[in-house]
């Protein structure tokens, strides 16, 4: 990374292409909070690499000033990985959306965070097939009526949380659009994570899935729901904290402050380096209804895949020289016709 | 030791083939011998065949691994056709192979494996050596287990292990009977063992025992030997194609002064190309294991993307999976070589028999119009140039290019005179570090002469862009779905990989380039096909041959090459794809000969066929 820090203006990380997705969509939103996050993030923008898959999550590279590869449905993970491993000194972001990261990506994700690329993951998840026009998506609700389901999804849904720890995450967090503070502040704790992150991000679609995360947003109805999840606090929420997260032989439970000692109330501790409590805390909420956490829910320390694979090379290097061709080809040994 | 009755005839060539069960150890034997030849002066060729099966049940048909090596006092191109000589280590190699022993042949029967078991498994009825089937052929039994079992009685090593040193007595034997020395294979046994002296005492006794026997046992005075092959003088190893593609892929990527990257998914019989690039990261090589063939191809577009000389490597059922990656890397213009080592198919098909079907697949498996730029290796030692070529092409004209080889090439090995890798060309790139107009950076304004885009590197300041699948602008690369521009990219995308026609080398004819008849292949056929054309030839029957290394576009004297001919044969191990594409580009009449047995052709199998074309 550079030495000297860089701080542009928001508009410098603007390309010149026109961002074409629908009015009051919630990308507009999150696409403002990346770009002002980079502005000041004190990396130079040909260092920055984002990679997309398919969807309209996914033409987000076209509108970054930086370099991009809008890649094929499903696969962003892997191409970011070849773009990390190749060149350790790049900021490498993903964007991708439910359907492209969970869907058809499901291995390529699970396998970039196992390994810990050094690659920074944003899911933005609207709970639907948005550029092909309203199917449902893996984090669709179950009875979802969409246009494939028109008499409901039969569908389990995926809670992309509890998969990421799954997949050995380190970093995992979830954020929502129209909270800018809380994703310019997740997109400053993931850059510095060394490894991948994973970072979901609740976004509207306004026209196949309007209100989807209304619980969240919604003034009246967001306090009660919204359990922020703050590194060495504790886990209380509600109309003046009147309800707190605590741990029951390892479960996570939502009661009510007044019943329990002071002690109990979950501290939240990103760095516990058993993901069990994590896993716990995802499971308060399957999807965006009644209390659901937000913030970081795990940031642990791995090497990582990007940073192994060049040490193994800086090894090999080391112990049998900087590799020659002409020794190469007799290395099966020779013999001489004359 | 008493040699006095031994006698020594000189033979130009002899072709051997060691069959016994997978865990026979018969590769090993097979690889001894032939290494040992090598040093010894001879030309050589080899072809060893495995079942897919890691352990198939011992003793039957299936869990049959053998391996056949030609060795000549002349130049030759195919690991032989017929076996001279077979060593069946037990019933079922007998039965697997009997039926490809040349008439009068020398039969080596392991006979302590010819127990009744053994021979019900193999599916023999009687046992084969009292049923007159193997009248014909010059039979000698060795009692090979005895022979291990006494010989390493004084070493302190459990039975299997015991058992495990009857490949060393064939060997030893067979080293006898065809006059090579031990010493080469002596130190080769005390050097993989050098930890467990033991095992390397009591294998190297078991080689001499073999040896001995033959000195001792008066059926084996008779010995042959293959004299030193005249070969052009030069400095030699023994490649294998996998090996040799390989080590082309990291001279291309130092010569092009970039750094490889391999991203692959175990597939037979790709796979030692990971494993061997795997072990040379003191070139700046990396290596990346995949969760499937799509991330492998996706890995390495990302690599590509950032500046590497980009390569993906597999086999059919892999290749299907990276179609929809190619299609990218061709649409973002951006160097990949896709190798695919071809195996018998449809679906899981015969993954350890070769097979040249996945031709078509290599030019036209995409969605859309995807044309991109094929290259054949012919073999094993041909693989390093074929793998230098491919990615002369991808880096050169920003494209994605199939690098076809397949499993007679990738596991077939053969002599090979090193190059000076001083005088292999640089490779040229299209890397561009500052605005290429004065307006800006266009990440689509084309090298006139190449039509190829410049390749701007992540890191590199001022030239921030964005690529994608999404149909490009003309120049500035920006997303465009306009009508006239979809056309002239279509029609670009297309002269850019034609155009290359003009910077290959040309179709050369090999053999009587007055006849009328000329024999066209691709790939691994090349062998077989020049030995067939010289042994008409030598018959006095006119035909020449023409051996295509690039597919896609083929050489710009193609058309001039075929005119000068009546007729054109085309040889494939496939229904006739090369035979397709004559017909269709050349408006000829070729006829085929085609072959999908999951076997090479025989050159002794061409020439018959051949001859009976043209004197039809
Ligand atoms: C191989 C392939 N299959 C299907 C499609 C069609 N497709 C494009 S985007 C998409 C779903 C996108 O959903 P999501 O990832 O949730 O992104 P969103 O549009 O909602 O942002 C599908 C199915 C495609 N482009 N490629
Ligand atoms: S379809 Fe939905 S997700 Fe896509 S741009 Fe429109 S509002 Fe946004
Ligand atoms: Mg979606």
């Amino acid at each position: 990374m550079s030495k000297i820090p860089v701080t542009y203006k928001r508009t410098d990380l603007q390309s010149d292409q026109e961002v074409k997705w629908c009015p009051g969509c919630g990308d507009y939103t999150i696409l403002a909070s990346v770009q002002n996050f980079m502005a000041e993030m004190g990396i130079s923008k040909e260092k920055i690499v984002f990679v997309s898959g398919i969807g309209c999550a996914a033409r987000f590279p076209y509108y970054m000033n930086t370099y991009g590869v809008h890649s094929i449905h499903g696969r962003a993970p892997a191409v970011a990985t070849g773009v990390s491993v190749s060149n350790p000194d790049l900021s490498v972001w993903v964007v991708s959306g439910d359907g492209d990261a969970l869907s058809i990506g499901g291995n390529h994700l699970i396998h970039a965070l196992r390994k810990n690329v050094n690659i920074k993951i944003l899911m933005f998840n609207n709970q639907i097939y948005g550029l092909t026009k309203g199917q449902y998506s893996p984090t669709s609700e179950e009875g979802k009526k969409t246009k494939s389901s028109p008499f409901g999804s039969v569908e389990m849904p995926l809670n992309p949380m509890s998969l990421a720890i799954g997949a050995e995450a380190t970093f995992v967090a979830r954020s929502i659009d129209m909270d800018r503070d809380l994703t310019a502040g997740i997109l400053e704790e993931a850059k510095n994570h060394k490894g991948s992150a994973f970072v979901e991000i609740y976004q509207n679609c306004n026209v196949f899935n309007d209100k989807a995360f209304e619980q969240l947003t919604n003034k009246e109805t967001k306090v009660a729901n919204r359990i922020n999840l703050v590194h060495g606090e504790k886990t209380v929420f509600g109309e003046d904290g009147h309800k707190a997260v605590v741990i029951r032989n390892g479960i996570a439970q939502i009661v009510d402050t007044k019943d329990v000692d002071e002690s109990e109330i979950y501290v939240h501790n990103i760095h516990e380096e058993n993901p069990s409590i994590a896993f716990s805390l995802s499971r308060l909420s399957h999807g965006p209804y009644g209390p659901t956490p937000l913030g970081v829910f795990r940031k642990v320390q791995r090497d990582t895949f990007t940073e192994e694979v060049h040490d193994q090379i800086d090894n090999a290097k080391e112990q049998k020289g900087e590799g020659e061709l002409d020794k190469l080809i007799r290395s099966l040994g020779t013999w001489d016709v004359s | 030791m008493s040699t006095e009755n031994k006698t020594v005839e000189s033979i130009p060539a002899i072709t051997i083939r060691f069959a016994g069960d997978s865990g026979d150890g018969m590769q090993l034997v097979g690889t001894r011998f032939t290494d040992t030849s090598a040093v010894f002066g001879n030309d050589l060729a080899t072809l060893p065949a495995f079942p897919a099966e890691i352990r198939a049940p011992q003793g039957t048909i299936a869990g049959v691994s053998s391996f056949q090596v030609q060795i000549a006092d002349f130049d030759i191109l195919t690991p032989g056709d017929n076996p001279d000589v077979l060593v069946a280590m037990n019933p079922a190699a007998l039965k697997a192979h009997l039926h490809d022993l040349a008439p009068n042949g020398m039969l080596i029967l392991n006979e302590d494996a010819f127990e009744e078991k053994n021979i019900t498994k193999a599916g023999y009825k009687v046992d084969p050596r009292e049923s007159g089937e193997l009248d014909g052929y010059r039979v000698f039994q060795v009692p090979m287990e005895k022979l291990t079992k006494e010989a390493l009685e004084e070493f302190d090593l459990p039975g299997r292990a015991v058992l495990r040193s009857k490949n060393m007595v064939a060997l030893g034997l067979i080293s006898w009977t065809f006059n090579r020395p031990l010493e080469d294979t002596e130190n080769w046994i005390n050097n993989k063992f050098s930890k467990l002296p033991e095992i390397a005492k009591a294998n190297i006794k078991a080689l001499k025992t073999g040896y001995n026997f033959g000195i001792t046992v008066e059926a084996f005075h008779h010995t042959y030997v293959v004299e030193k092959a005249a070969l052009p003088a030069g400095e030699y190893t023994n490649i294998n194609g996998n090996i040799g593609l390989s080590w082309g892929l990291i001279a291309a990527a130092k010569k092009a002064n970039l750094d490889l990257f391999y991203g692959s998914y175990p597939i037979t019989p790709a796979s030692d190309i990971l494993h061997e690039l795997s072990k040379h990261k003191n070139f700046n090589v990396i290596t990346f294991q995949a969760e499937d063939e799509i991330a492998a191809a996706a890995a390495s577009v990302g690599a590509s993307f950032t500046g590497k000389l980009a390569v993906t490597g597999t086999s059919g059922p892999g290749l299907a999976l990276k179609s929809e990656t190619i299609s990218l890397a061709l649409s973002a213009e951006l160097p990949l070589v896709i190798v695919n080592v071809q195996r018998g198919g449809p679906s899981t098909g015969l993954p350890t028999k070769p097979e040249q079907s996945d031709l078509m697949f290599a030019l036209y498996g995409r969605h859309g119009e995807s044309p991109l730029p094929v290259v054949a290796a012919k073999s094993p030692s041909h693989a390093f140039y074929a793998a230098y070529e491919a990615s002369r092409i991808a880096l050169k004209y920003m494209t994605p290019v199939i690098l076809l080889s397949d499993n007679y090439v990738a596991t077939g090995s053969e002599p090979w005179n090193l190059p000076n890798t001083e005088e292999l060309n640089e490779l040229e790139t299209n890397i561009i570090t500052k605005l290429n107009t004065e307006d800006g950076f266009l990440p689509f304004l084309r090298n006139v002469d190449t039509f190829a885009r410049p390749w701007a590197l992540p890191g590199t300041p001022g030239l921030e862009y964005r690529v994608g699948g999404l149909e490009k602008e003309e120049g500035t690369g920006n997303v465009s779905y306009d009508a006239a521009n979809h056309q002239y990219m279509t029609d670009m995308r297309a002269w850019k990989v034609s155009n290359i026609a003009n910077d290959i080398d040309k179709l050369e004819i090999h053999g009587d380039e007055t006849a009328d008849t000329l024999v066209l292949g691709w790939g691994s056929t090349y062998g077989g096909i020049t030995q067939a054309v010289n042994r008409l030839n030598e018959k006095g029957v006119k035909v020449a041959s023409a051996h295509f290394v690039h597919l896609n576009p083929f050489p710009d004297n193609t058309l001039e090459v075929i005119s000068k001919f009546k007729q054109v044969i085309i040889p494939e191990l496939n229904t006739g794809q090369l035979l397709k594409l004559v017909r269709e580009a050349f408006l000829v009449d070729a006829r085929g000969i085609n072959k999908v047995s999951g076997e090479p052709f025989t050159a002794q199998e061409l020439t018959d066929k051949i001859e009976a074309i043209i004197n039809e």
